[in-house]
């Protein structure tokens, strides 16, 4: 019985919030690969932004993470907009690796204003031992682990309805397809763009938030998370949100149940290789299944 | 006369940077530049070569593996072959990737390499990585010492330089450009892709490898955290891009300018008061991501034009078969 515990409190639950934290990342990822054609490598960074700006909320008014969740979203959404009208949409008509290229700086370029501002301490949104409550009278969870988990699935959900069920949702999905198809049926591209940004960088935004709430705020955090977000993705198909949630979960599962030690006595695989783990699965995935666990078959 | 040597030093390690970062550009300019192969692991090679000849030259401590007591001479071409030896690894799974697949592959094996170089120790020092390394020349006086070390890191550089340079305009060197402009037509005309995608990764990765050493042995230490490795890959890429990706000259310019712009803006803003002082690094790669921004929109060739094309053409689009789509699976 105490193995079974152990084995849900330590292994199972931080799997299941890093995997919601990493779907959220990877969601926003895979729906700006969809329309804009290119992998976002400053991602993570927004995540980063994201948290400090949640930072500001719950150290200025006091307010807990959660509440300082609109905050960040909002104020990402504006971060992510600048960015592209500045720096991404200038280049939109040259080969969509210089946008890549183009994102790299970018993201190093968040993290030093980051850096500037608030320095390279590590920072946290509350202090001290956490509130924990009793699931089915036998589990330990921390709060903050329900909000996470619970918000995370909301979000999802919200998410499913915009894509399915309202107009920019339908457009979204029309650019995703084909570009040039959805222009000439009258959807501006410019706009479902525009809203797709919104819609990536309050999702990073939340991830970023939820990370720092998990653990501490720093500003290489983001950078750290570009690795098993994109294999979050990858392995969903990159373009398929849906497939990024999924992919989010696998991935932030198989790196905590990778230090589980299956074979008796040691981790499986010592946690200081977590990170190696999401990038095992992407390579492994790449080279059989470029396009995804529900991608058609390879080309 | 002391602030004249102190220019003259000062002077001596800019010139010794930038012959080190002007291999790696010209490394980075066979990778991207020629061949179209978008690496952003350059700090990964880079710190392999570096732990390698570390490692291969330092006499036994106990605290990291050691006692080998190899002169250079080896152990440079050593810590090339291993750097070599893992790019060779890497491109035999990922090379037929799409360029930022690959581009993330690579951001995982320089995360893997600096995973493996803080946990294991035993052989890397971990945390507090390898010190008492040694520098040739170190024995002569005064200036000499950096001079000579610098005579010698500006010789390699000429001599890459020179190599590169050939390489670009042998049938090799078109071959590759062939592939990264067009890499249907390439292999239309029976021309082996992958193994020349390989070639150009494999030699990139290996003059990486080489300014890992040198860095190593100017610094005379290495650890993990002696050099963010994200600022390096960041710094060579802007280079390489300010300069002119498939230029080797512009690859060479670039490294003098930004890193001559790098070195010298810290020598301005580290006069500024306390805490001024630890900011201001923050700042300065904030610009440089600007200027990186800038040549991007406005000078999309780089300093250097080749007169041929500069960026690889555009990666094959999904086609319309092949479409990603956004609409659910179930």
């Amino acid at each position: 019985m105490d193995q079974a515990l152990m084995f849900v409190n330590a292994y199972l639950i931080p799997g299941l919030v890093s995997g919601s934290i990493y779907a959220l990342g990877a969601i926003g990822l895979t729906l700006l690969f969809g329309v804009l054609r290119f992998t976002h490598f400053a991602h993570g960074d927004v995540m980063t932004a994201g948290a400090y700006l949640a930072l500001a909320g719950v150290g200025l008014f006091g307010l807990h993470p959660i509440m300082a969740l609109p905050l960040a979203m909002a104020g990402t959404s504006l971060l992510c907009l600048g960015i592209n009208h500045f720096f991404y949409a200038p280049l939109m008509k040259r080969p969509s690796l210089v946008l890549t290229i183009s994102s790299f700086g970018v993201a190093l370029m968040i993290r030093a204003a980051i850096q500037l501002i608030y320095g390279v301490e590590s920072q946290y949104y509350v202090r001290g031992i956490q509130k924990s409550r009793e699931v089915f009278g036998t589990f330990r969870i921390v709060d903050r682990h329900i909000w996470i988990g619970c918000s995370a699935v909301a979000l999802m959900l919200a998410l499913h309805l915009l894509l399915t069920r309202t107009r920019l949702g339908k457009a979204m999905r029309a650019v995703s397809d084909s570009p040039d198809l959805a222009r000439l049926t009258g959807i501006s591209t410019t706009t479902v763009i525009r809203y797709t940004w919104v819609i990536g960088g309050s999702l990073a935004a939340v991830a970023g938030v939820f990370l720092g709430w998990d653990g501490y705020v720093h500003a290489n955090m983001g950078w750290d998370q570009l690795l098993p977000i994109s294999a979050a993705a990858i392995l969903g198909g990159l373009g398929r949100p849906y497939g990024a949630m999924v992919g989010g979960l696998v991935i932030g599962m198989a790196e905590e149940l990778s230090s589980y030690p299956w074979l008796g006595g040691d981790a499986l695989l010592s946690p200081g290789y977590k990170t190696g783990v999401a990038f095992a699965i992407m390579v492994a995935m790449l080279i059989w299944r470029p396009n995804g666990l529900f991608g058609e078959k390879v080309r | 006369m002391d602030i004249l040597i102190g220019y003259v030093n000062y002077a001596i390690a800019l010139a010794t940077m930038i012959g080190i970062y002007a291999i790696m550009a010209t490394g980075l300019n066979i990778q991207w530049g020629l061949t179209g192969l978008f690496n952003l692991g350059i700090a990964g090679f880079f710190a392999v070569g570096a732990y390698s000849s570390a490692i291969l030259t330092t006499a036994a401590t106990g605290k990291h593996l050691g006692g080998f007591d190899l002169p250079v001479v080896f152990a440079w071409p050593a810590a090339m072959a291993l750097s070599a030896l893992l790019a060779w690894a890497v491109a035999r799974i990922c090379i037929r990737l799409r360029a930022d697949y690959l581009a993330i592959a690579t951001i995982g094996i320089a995360e893997i390499v600096r995973l493996v170089l803080k946990n294991e120790q035993w052989a890397t020092g971990g945390t507090r990585g390898i010190s008492n390394i040694s520098r040739p020349f170190e024995d002569l006086t005064g200036m000499w010492a950096g001079l000579a070390f610098l005579s010698l890191v500006l010789a390699l550089a000429a001599a890459v330089y020179w190599l590169a340079e050939s390489g670009r305009l042998s049938p090799w060197g078109r071959v590759v450009q062939a592939i990264r402009d067009n890499e249907d037509a390439a292999r239309a005309s029976g021309k082996d892709v992958e193994a020349l995608r390989i070639q150009g990764f494999v030699i990139g990765a290996a003059l990486m490898g080489l300014t890992g050493a040198l860095t190593a042995h100017y610094l005379k230490f290495i650890g993990p955290e002696a050099t963010d490795p994200l600022q390096i890959t960041f710094l060579v890429w802007v280079m390489l891009i300010v300069g002119g990706s498939g230029s080797n000259k512009g690859a060479v310019l670039g490294a003098a300018l930004i890193w001559s712009l790098w070195s010298t803006s810290e020598l301005l803003t580290s006069r500024l008061p306390g805490e001024w002082a630890h900011r201001a690094p923050f700042v300065r790669l904030f610009l440089v991501g600007l200027i990186l921004q800038f040549v991007l929109q406005k000078f999309p060739a780089g300093l250097m034009s080749t007169g041929a094309r500069n960026t690889p053409s555009k990666p094959k689009k999904p086609s319309s078969r092949n479409t990603v789509h956004v609409l659910p699976p179930f």
